[in-house]
C-alpha cells in the first residue's frame, strides 16, 4: 500500500503518538503564499475583467465588434454598453500593479515548489497515485466516494486519496502553465520577443479569453478545495497546513 | 525534534533566505543596471521592477507583430478623450496647419517641426495592433516618421535615457526609455489606414509605441524633451499614469 509511505517513519518508533508531522515546512509556506497571490489575483483580475466585461476570438475585439459572449455585469468604462444605468469607478491601476506583482511572487514560489517537490519526492511519494490506485476501478471508486459526500477515512489524514492527488497534480502541471502562458500572450513586448506565445492561441483577444476560463477552472478548485476542507474536517486539516502537525486516528476530530 | 524535520527546517530556511537575498540582489543589480523603472520606489516596486528589467533583457531589440492588410479592423475603435481644450481647437480649426511639434532638452539642436516638415521626412508604415489596458484591440496601418530620425535631427547626447513626451491637452504627458524611442517601430504618428489620423484616434499627432499598451500611445503630442532622469518631471515617476495609479512600463 502507497499510502503507508506517507506515513513518517517515526509514527512507528514512538508509542502511541498523538501529533506527527503531516506537511513539510517547504509546502506549507509555499501553499499559504500561492493562497495569498491567487487571491490578490482574482481580486485584481476581476477588476480588471470590470472594464470590459466582453470576450472575443481571435487577434482584435472592441465595443464595436460582436463579442463571443459578455459577462452580465456593470462595466468600469462610460464606452462599454452593458444595460446597467451607471458606470462602477475605474481600479485598473493598482489592480494591474497588484496582479502582476502576486503573478512574479507566485511563479517563484511555484518555481521553489515544483524544483523541490522533484528534488524530495514530494511529487512521486505525495502526489503520484499509487500502484493500487493506478486503475479505472479504484478511481471510479474514488469518484463514487466523493459523490456520496462520504468523510474521508483516517488513512487520509496522512495520505491524498486518488482523485485528490490527480487534482493538485492537474492543477499544478496544467492549469498553473496555462494561466502562465495566457497571461503572457497578453503582453505585447512578451510577444514581440516570443511571437508563438500569442499565434499559437489564436490571437491575442483568444488568449484573453483562454486566460478568463482557465482562471475560471482554478477558481472552481478553489470552491471545491474548500468545501473538502470543511468535509474533512476544517480544523484539523488547517492545523496539519498551517503547524505541519496532524491528529492520529485515535485523536481525530 | 528529528533529524528528518531539523534537515527540513535547514533547508526550509535556506531556500527562503536565499530567495530573499536573491531578490535583493536582483533589484539592486537593476538598479546598477539601469533596469528599474522610475516608478520602482513603492509597494508595488518589486513586481515593477521585475517587469520592466526582464522584458528590457528579452525584448530590447525585439519587433512587435506585424499583421497582413487583411487582419485591418474595419472599426479602429476610438476611446473616450476629454473635451478638447481652447488650444486644441483654435488647431483644430485651421486644420492643424499651425501644429507644432518642439523638441528640447539634451539634445544638440533644439528645434520646432511643423506637420509638413515631418510628413516630408521618410514615412514608416506599420500594420500593428492597438491594445488598450481595458481589454479591448485593433488592428490598424499607422503612417509616420520613426522617432528616431526626429531624434537623430536634433543630435541627441549620449547621456539622454529617456524621451518624454506631451499631449497639447493639459496633464498628458508620458516617457520612454531609450531602448524604446531608438525602436524603429515607435513613430510620430499622423496617418491611419491611408489618410489622415482622425482626431479621435489622436490626430493630427500621436506618438506610436506598439510594443506597449495603449495608454502609453499618449494623443496630440505637441512637445518631447530628452532627459537622463525622470526627476523633474511631475511627481518623478515617469509619467502622468504611475500618479494616477497606471505603472509608468506598460508592455504587459
Amino acid at each position: 500500500m502507497g499510502d503507508s509511505a506517507c506515513v513518517p517513519s517515526t509514527a512507528s518508533a514512538v508509542p502511541a503518538p498523538t501529533v506527527a508531522s503531516r506537511h513539510s515546512a517547504l509546502v506549507r509556506v509555499t501553499h499559504w503564499i500561492t493562497a495569498l497571490c491567487f487571491l490578490a489575483l482574482l481580486v485584481s483580475g476581476a477588476e480588471i475583467v470590470i472594464s470590459h466585461p466582453r470576450f472575443y476570438w481571435g487577434e482584435t475585439g472592441n465595443v464595436g465588434t460582436e463579442p463571443a459572449f459578455r459577462l452580465p455585469i456593470p462595466a468600469s468604462r462610460k464606452l462599454v454598453p452593458t444595460g446597467y444605468g451607471y458606470v462602477l469607478p475605474d481600479q485598473n491601476g493598482w489592480s494591474r500593479y497588484l496582479h502582476f506583482q502576486s503573478a512574479w511572487i507566485v511563479v517563484l514560489t511555484g518555481l521553489l515548489y515544483i524544483l523541490s517537490g522533484f528534488l524530495t519526492g514530494h511529487f512521486r511519494n505525495h502526489l503520484s497515485p499509487s500502484k493500487a490506485d493506478r486503475s479505472w476501478r479504484a478511481l471510479s471508486r474514488s469518484i463514487a466516494s466523493h459523490l456520496r459526500f462520504e468523510r474521508p477515512s483516517s488513512a487520509e489524514t496522512w495520505s491524498y486519496n486518488v482523485l485528490q492527488r490527480l487534482s493538485y497534480l492537474f492543477v499544478i502541471f496544467v492549469l498553473f502553465p496555462l494561466v502562465i502562458w495566457t497571461g503572457l500572450a497578453m503582453s505585447p513586448a512578451f510577444v514581440s520577443a516570443v511571437p508563438p506565445t500569442v499565434n499559437l492561441l489564436g490571437g491575442q483577444q483568444s488568449a484573453r479569453t483562454l486566460h478568463f476560463f482557465v482562471s475560471l477552472a482554478l477558481v472552481i478548485f478553489l470552491l471545491v478545495h474548500i468545501g473538502m476542507l470543511f468535509l474533512a474536517g476544517f480544523r484539523s486539516r488547517m492545523r496539519a497546513m498551517i503547524t505541519g502537525r496532524a491528529a492520529t486516528p485515535m485523536e481525530r476530530t | 525534534m528529528s533529524d528528518l524535520s531539523r534537515r527540513k527546517l535547514i533547508t526550509t530556511g535556506l531556500a527562503a533566505t536565499t530567495s530573499v537575498l536573491g531578490l535583493g540582489a536582483a533589484a539592486a543589480l537593476a538598479q546598477k543596471y539601469g533596469l528599474a523603472p522610475p516608478d520602482h520606489g513603492g509597494i508595488y516596486g518589486l513586481g515593477e521592477t521585475l517587469n520592466y528589467a526582464s522584458q528590457r533583457l528579452l525584448t530590447r531589440h525585439s519587433l512587435a507583430r506585424e499583421f497582413p492588410r487583411g487582419k485591418i479592423s474595419k472599426t479602429p475603435f476610438a476611446n473616450e478623450i476629454a473635451p478638447p481644450s481652447e488650444a486644441f481647437k483654435r488647431l483644430q480649426a485651421g486644420k492643424f496647419a499651425d501644429w507644432r511639434l518642439s523638441v528640447s532638452g539634451m539634445v544638440a539642436r533644439p528645434a520646432s517641426f511643423s506637420l509638413d516638415q515631418l510628413k516630408s521626412y521618410p514615412s514608416s508604415t506599420h500594420i500593428t495592433m492597438l491594445q488598450c489596458e481595458e481589454g479591448w484591440s485593433y488592428i490598424a496601418e499607422w503612417h509616420g516618421v520613426p522617432l528616431s530620425h526626429v531624434l537623430d535631427a536634433v543630435g541627441v547626447l549620449p547621456q539622454a535615457r529617456y524621451v518624454v513626451y506631451f499631449s497639447i491637452e493639459p496633464d498628458w504627458w508620458d516617457s520612454i526609455d531609450m531602448a524604446d524611442a531608438l525602436h524603429p517601430q515607435t513613430f510620430l504618428a499622423y496617418g491611419l489606414n491611408g489618410g489622415d489620423l482622425p482626431v479621435g484616434i489622436g490626430g493630427p499627432l500621436r506618438l506610436r509605441v506598439p510594443r506597449q499598451i495603449g495608454y502609453k500611445n499618449v494623443k496630440f503630442v505637441t512637445h518631447l524633451t530628452v532627459t537622463d532622469s525622470m526627476k523633474g518631471f511631475g511627481k518623478g515617476l515617469g509619467s502622468a499614469s504611475p500618479e494616477g495609479g497606471y505603472a509608468w512600463y506598460a508592455g504587459i
